[in-house]
């Protein structure tokens, strides 16, 4: 939980940027942060968002080490170039934005990294948000193997058949018979995709299918409501949401050892 | 919202950005998150020359009234153009 650390602790990390064998065979930059000691600790693969491979998911990637977390954030647009992150997205969406097949590919690759690592407790999880939290969902279902995965206001997870494109050619909704790890969402009431009744389908859905989830809204939130860099920042919300996230990974990816 | 809202055409010209001027060869227009406005969401205009990668880009990003008027006037002086006779290219 926020400010729960212990001020006798030694609390050390390290992160840096490292590369590592995506999607394709193809060789990835991926932001590693990482708590010191022997662990076991668990994993947390992070899917940025549409804004790109920036400033705040590093800051997420620490968030997660310094609460006991391995993570890893790959560069899911490594392949379109390199520059000051909102130019690098700026030139991703001009090529209709990553793939998904290849966005799934690269998030497996990143679970399976970090499950080799000699500190890990064996237990990885995928977190995203925006676009990221559609990607997460989409790999837990389509690829599987993952133990917990949180999807945060991810739009486009019930598409419309007009709304697919090439590299997004599928409604992840169709994909959740094959969801196999507890999900957590967090939703803001007044975003516009997901809107509340998109959210309220997603939700028929899951319990069709009998899947462990559990959906949190917030009625003062819209998109975005973590980004305190944005207008959309709701800090009530944002505060409840991390609490919400460290629960329930800790629930699904400690192992207690 | 991702709205993936995007187009791209062909484009001739130059561009001034941090380092100077770039030819532009490409001109994309699309409307989702904003970075450097307040807007939540906004109209995305970049002139890029892609053969030089992401930071060959002048961008802009603009409120759809502005992108109206700005269609608008677009509209009226490539019309006071065409009526001076002025060539674009040298001959």
């Amino acid at each position: 939980m926020w400010n729960s650390l212990r001020t006798d602790a030694p609390a050390g990390l390290a992160a840096g940027v490292t590369a590592y064998r995506a999607g394709n065979g193809d060789l990835v930059h991926a932001y590693v942060a990482r708590p010191e000691g022997p662990g076991p600790y668990p994993g947390v693969v992070l899917v940025h968002h549409l804004p790109g491979w920036d400033e705040l998911y590093r800051e997420f990637a620490r968030r997660f080490a310094d609460h006991g977390y391995t993570a890893i954030c790959p560069d899911l647009y490594c392949r379109t170039g390199h520059g000051e992150p909102d130019d690098v997205a700026a030139a991703a969406r001009a090529a209709g934005g990553a793939s998904d097949d290849l966005v799934v590919e690269d998030l497996v690759a990143a679970r399976d990294w970090l499950r080799a690592l000699p500190t890990a407790n064996g237990r990885v999880g995928v977190f995203g948000t925006c676009s990221g939290g559609r990607h997460a969902l989409l790999a837990a279902s389509k690829a599987g193997g993952f133990d917990a995965v949180a999807d945060l206001w991810g739009g486009g997870v019930v598409a419309a058949p007009d709304e697919l494109s090439p590299q997004r050619p599928v409604s992840v909704l169709d994909y959740t018979a094959g969801l196999d790890a507890p999900l957590l969402g967090l939703f803001g009431d007044q975003d516009k995709s997901p809107t509340p009744e998109l959210v309220d389908r997603h939700e028929e859905e899951l319990r069709k299918h009998g899947k462990e989830y559990e959906f949190h809204r917030y009625p003062d939130a819209g998109h975005g409501f973590f980004y305190y860099h944005r207008a959309a920042y709701r800090a009530e919300s944002a505060m409840d949401g991390w609490q919400k996230v460290f629960d329930f990974f800790g629930r699904h990816l400690s192992t207690g050892s | 919202m991702c709205t993936n809202i995007s187009e791209t055409l062909p484009a001739e010209g130059a561009a001034k950005g941090g380092a100077g001027w770039f030819a532009v060869t490409a001109a994309n227009v699309g409307f989702d998150h904003a970075v450097g406005s307040r807007f939540d969401h906004a109209l995305l205009l970049d002139f890029v020359d892609p053969a030089r990668g992401p930071s060959a880009r002048v961008a802009v990003e603009l409120d759809l009234e502005t992108g109206r008027a700005l269609v608008a006037a677009l509209q009226s002086v490539i019309e006071a153009a065409e009526r001076s006779g002025a060539p674009v290219r040298a001959s």
